[in-house]
């Protein structure tokens, strides 16, 4: 019993309960910023989904690797499609001590809802990764191609084929209105809640295909039920090593590749509240370097095929800039907008 | 409704309780019904539009809520009684208008100190307990919601001033 | 028997001194996290994360799956005590627990309950063991229309059983979708009942209305009673759980259909609350004394237990075959196994047998532990209600606005819980039923999503509700279950006219 107190779950709890006693006593000798206090991190999302995990993961490496004096508070607003977690950091100016991790639904739940708020309303600090989207069919029904698979659905008629995703006006049926677009075919799009439960809706056929994350659908293409048909990014996956029996994800061509010209990936990145100062950010990003540059970091990425495309500054406002408009007009044909 | 008033010790008698509240409801319904019509209640080529499904809702809300109030008028008030006497009334207000006041507070102070102060404060005035022993349950309670919540589930609570002095 | 080899190595794994203690350590903590209104299994397994990535992946799931056996088993604790529901799976727990509890019997309640849990989390166990590979099948069947079916038959197992009047009954049901309803609609996108309010866009939670209605209303009928609890004459003696244990034997068909639907509806997504509610409803049908249902009869424990805790068991049975978390808390878990390099799915029983088979040896024996910590708190939590009422509601009252505010971490919710629990005591009073309510605010929103799921896939075409024996025979179970007290009595008439041929 003695050996099994000094574990590593006793040391992390310990660790958290003596942060707030470390750090009150040691502030004054740095220079540059550092919070004194625990950290908010908003989640826009439920518990258990994409960007959920992605932040639990970040608490959990920067708690073990102590990259933080003071704790990290992973904190779930998901109402109206994250505009709660948004509105929350919009409305904190100059708090330093609120940090929010986004998904597409930065973009999205403005246009779509109406509810007032801009990724200008927030400090963008940076880019942690970009997370990609796979087309998905049934291996059952055997399509040899994107292209095979677009063709027998343009065959059987206009809304015949069911494409499941998560959530509706959001990424997963932007990209459906954007295949529909590059290739003539129309689908009927079912919303679901979350990734998993439509990975295995594809499985039991009540959907025909998905655009599911990787990391979402990578069980069931590795038992063999699903094919990944293609990647909807103009470069393939850099990942090499063998997921499935014969394949690995760079295996998986692009959609331009298959013909079928798409693509999309969704931000994971990290803000801040308005009105914070150029210290606070740069303490943040130098926190986030290190985390990045761990090994839990580098293997989450590689599970899940995340793009590694880290930007901050201005580089990170100008890509925002460019993906807001992207989405605007991707969703003003889709006849998406709040009216 | 005015000869209610002459029950004994009545403060607000069943039938106009039941007729206040299946009116409001009443009204809820219709708003419901309102909101859902605005937002498209059809019934569209694949299945029901957005407002449809509470459009309904509401119209039934409204059905039930007009069924029960023509009842209630037309039901004997002597039959019914009261729906709360004076006294009843004051004990539910006693516990009620603190709870009220307490959750108010809680936007200022924190939670924390909110709810030490109400349990002194109630156990004193219903319980009359003595301040010292209101104290010893009030405080102790609390340190411990505290720590459990900010220290070791890190879930942070509303806080105030209090908590401020302490670096939380 | 394959199994059994496994099974005897999964226990191997789990049974190390370390091991244990963590099983103890978690059960304890997710008793904790149960009790208090709010702070749901998924938030404690959720806020714990972090702090076991440090482990080895078998120990730290061990000991957050504890965690959520132990909160499984909290729930129960202060609907039984206070009326107010730990976890939206113990509202139907207290239907009955309540009175019981009221009644002087606070140590037998908590006994049933606890021992129902363990019995419905057992047999979830033994089905994850021998059955996994065919259950997984049969959770593929479930698309939308099916899922739509389960809820109708949830519903109908459910309602057409209060004595209220009718139209206040059908009033409560519909304000409760009414409020389902507010906040994202997940087919379209659109925010509904919102007028342009921020705060309503999350939309109603079911655990704040909840402890609105049940938790401060409850208080507020007591206080009209003159403070009619002055610490109830609750008998306490250990030998409680024996007592209680000598006359659970016989509710032994309730325990078997509890157990059941608890399996049923956590394989194929149903989740534990709505089973516990189905369950209620089906026992109070088949019961011998449905009149005693809600007056704190044994049953009425048995069976939403039973059901709840074999629903949140057999959750986890989705999440390792298929990868599809059955609950929120199992949602969470499943990140927890991305992140320690385990990958769920049909493929984790072969790559990771010896985690697998660990995890499930882990059931039982965390069940087993759950069910030692729980039964020896019994004295000491029956030992709350002898604490004078003016001591205890304010600490009620304050566990109240806790649970409310970390439900959505918002103070618009804990003014919310306010207004339902004075919205409770008003309905209590005119007899509006609440739990039509209730369950309608549970259910609703999910039921017509996939209802207009199933729609959407079938372009329009109602057909879809009978379109295969599977979705068919549940639609039409649900059809006679609702129907059934029309049946019974039509059935009276006849079999009574012939009588008296």
């Amino acid at each position: 019993m003695a050996i099994s107190m000094k574990s590593a779950f006793g040391k992390a709890l310990v660790g958290v309960m003596g942060a707030g006693l470390v750090a009150s006593v040691s502030t004054s000798a740095l220079a540059a910023w550092e919070p004194d206090k625990q950290v908010e991190f908003v989640v826009p999302a439920g518990t258990g989904g994409g960007a959920d995990q992605m932040a639990r993961l970040m608490q959990g490496i920067i708690v073990k690797h102590n990259l933080m004096k003071q704790p990290l508070v992973v904190v779930n607003k998901s109402g109206g499609a994250g505009a709660e977690g948004f509105l929350s950091v919009k409305n904190s100016k100059g708090d330093p001590y609120k940090i929010i991790i986004t998904l597409s639904n930065l973009f999205t739940t403005p246009l779509a809802t109406g509810v007032p708020f801009n990724w200008k309303d927030m400090t963008p600090v940076a880019m942690l990764a970009l997370d990609q989207f796979i087309l998905w069919t049934n291996t059952e029904k055997g399509y040899k191609s994107a292209k095979d698979y677009i063709e027998a659905a343009k065959a059987a008629g206009p809304g015949k084929f069911k494409m499941g995703g998560t959530g509706s006006k959001q990424e997963d049926q932007i990209i459906t209105v954007g295949l529909e677009k590059a290739t003539g075919a129309k689908f009927s799009y079912i919303p679901y809640k979350g990734g998993g439960e439509v990975a295995v809706q594809l499985v039991g056929n009540h959907v025909d295909s998905t655009v599911n994350n990787p990391a979402e659908a990578v069980a069931q293409w590795r038992a063999g039920s699903l094919t990944a048909q293609c990647v909807f990014d103009d470069v393939r996956l850099p990942y090499k090593t063998k997921v499935t029996a014969t394949q690995s994800w760079n295996d998986i061509p692009t959609c331009k590749e298959a013909g079928v010209p798409t693509d999309y990936q969704m931000l994971r990145g990290i803000f801040m509240a308005p009105g914070v100062t150029a210290d606070q950010i740069a303490y943040f990003n130098e926190v986030f370097k290190k985390m990045m540059a761990t090994p839990e970091w580098k293997e989450y990425m590689e599970k899940g095929a995340f793009s590694q495309t880290v930007l901050t500054g201005k580089e990170f406002a100008d890509w925002l800039t460019k993906a807001e408009a992207d989405h605007k007009q991707l969703m003003q044909e889709a006849g998406f907008l709040a009216k | 409704m005015q000869d209610n008033h002459n029950n004994e010790g009545g403060a607000i008698s069943q039938k106009s309780a039941e007729i206040v509240t299946a009116i409001i409801i009443t009204l809820f319904g219709a708003i419901v019904m309102w909101d859902s019509n605005r937002i498209g209640a059809g019934w569209g080529s694949d299945g029901p539009e957005s407002g449809s499904f509470p459009f309904y809702v509401g119209l039934l809300i409204v059905i039930s809520g007009i069924v029960t109030t023509i009842s209630a008028f037309r039901a004997d008030s002597k039959e019914l009684g009261d729906f709360v006497e004076h006294e009843q009334l004051r004990m539910v207000m006693a516990v009620l208008i603190p709870s009220i006041v307490y959750v108010a507070v809680i936007g200022f102070t924190g939670i924390y100190v909110a709810s030490a102060i109400f349990i002194i404060a109630f156990m004193m005035w219903q319980g009359k307990f003595s301040a010292i022993k209101s104290i010893l349950v009030a405080v102790p309670v609390n340190v411990f919601l505290f720590f459990m919540f900010e220290v070791w589930f890190t879930i942070p609570l509303p806080k105030g001033p209090l908590e401020a002095m302490f670096g939380y | 028997m394959e199994e059994i080899n496994a099974l005897m190595g999964g226990f191997a794994v789990a049974l190390t001194w370390q091991n244990v203690m963590y099983m103890f350590i978690g059960t304890i903590l997710g008793v904790l996290i149960g009790t208090l209104p709010g702070l749901g299994g998924a938030n404690g397994v959720a806020i714990l994360l972090p702090l076991t990535f440090s482990m080895e992946p078998t120990s730290a799931i061990i000991m957050l799956s504890c965690i959520y056996w132990g909160a499984l088993f909290g729930g129960a604790i202060t609907s039984i005590l206070f009326n107010i529901p730990g976890e939206p799976w113990s509202v139907a727990t207290t239907f009955d627990g309540y009175p019981m509890a009221q009644k002087g019997d606070p140590g037998t309640a908590l006994t049933t309950a606890f021992t129902s849990s363990f019995v419905g989390a057992f047999v979830a166990v033994l089905m994850i063991t021998f059955l996994a590979p065919m259950v997984a099948k049969f959770a593929l069947k479930f698309g939308p229309a099916e899922f739509f079916a389960v809820q109708l038959l949830t519903f109908c197992s459910f309602v057409g059983m209060s004595k209220e009047p009718p139209f206040k009954t059908i009033a409560a049901m519909m304000i409760g979708f009414a409020l389902a309803a507010v906040g994202m609609d997940t087919i379209t996108g659109q925010l509904r009942l919102t007028f342009g309010e921020e705060e309503l866009m999350r939309g109603f939670d079911f655990l704040i209305a909840v402890i609105g209605l049940f938790g401060l209303g409850e208080i507020l009928l007591t206080m009209e009673e003159g403070l009619a609890f002055k610490g109830t004459e609750a008998k306490i003696d250990a030998k409680v759980v024996w007592q209680t244990w000598k006359k659970l034997p016989a509710y032994w068909a309730t325990f078997i259909r509890g157990s059941l639907i608890g399996c049923w509806m956590g394989v194929t997504p149903g989740g534990a609350t709505p089973a516990s509610f189905m369950s209620y409803g089906i026992a109070k049908k088949f019961a011998k004394n449905p009149a005693g249902f809600g007056k704190g009869e044994m049953e009425g424990i048995v069976a939403p237990e039973t059901a709840a805790h074999a629903a949140g068991t057999s959750a986890l049975l989705p999440m390792l075959t298929l990868g599809i978390p059955g609950s929120p808390t199992a949602a969470v878990l499943l990140g927890g196994l991305l992140i320690w390099g385990l990958q769920p799915g049909p493929l984790l029983f072969v790559e990771k047998a010896d985690f697998v088979w660990g995890l499930i040896a882990s059931m039982y024996l965390g069940n087993i532990a759950g069910l030692i910590v729980v039964l020896t708190t019994v004295p000491y939590f029956a030992a709350i209600l002898k604490i004078p009422f003016s001591i205890i509601a304010p600490v009620i009252l304050v566990i109240c606005a806790i649970g409310s505010y970390t439900v959505g971490n918002a103070m618009f919710d804990v003014y919310l819980m306010v207004v339902f629990g004075i919205i409770g005591y008003v309905f209590k009073k005119l007899s509006y039923p609440l739990a039509p309510m209730v369950l309608a605010l549970v259910l609703g929103d999910t039921a017509e999503g996939a209802f207009r799921q199933a729609l959407l896939t079938s372009q329009g075409d109602m057909g879809v509700f009978f379109a295969n024996g599977l979705v068919g025979g549940i639609t039409a179970l649900a059809l006679i279950m609702l129907f059934s007290p029309i049946l019974s009595k039509l059935w009276g008439m006849v079999s009574g006219k012939k009588a008296a041929a």
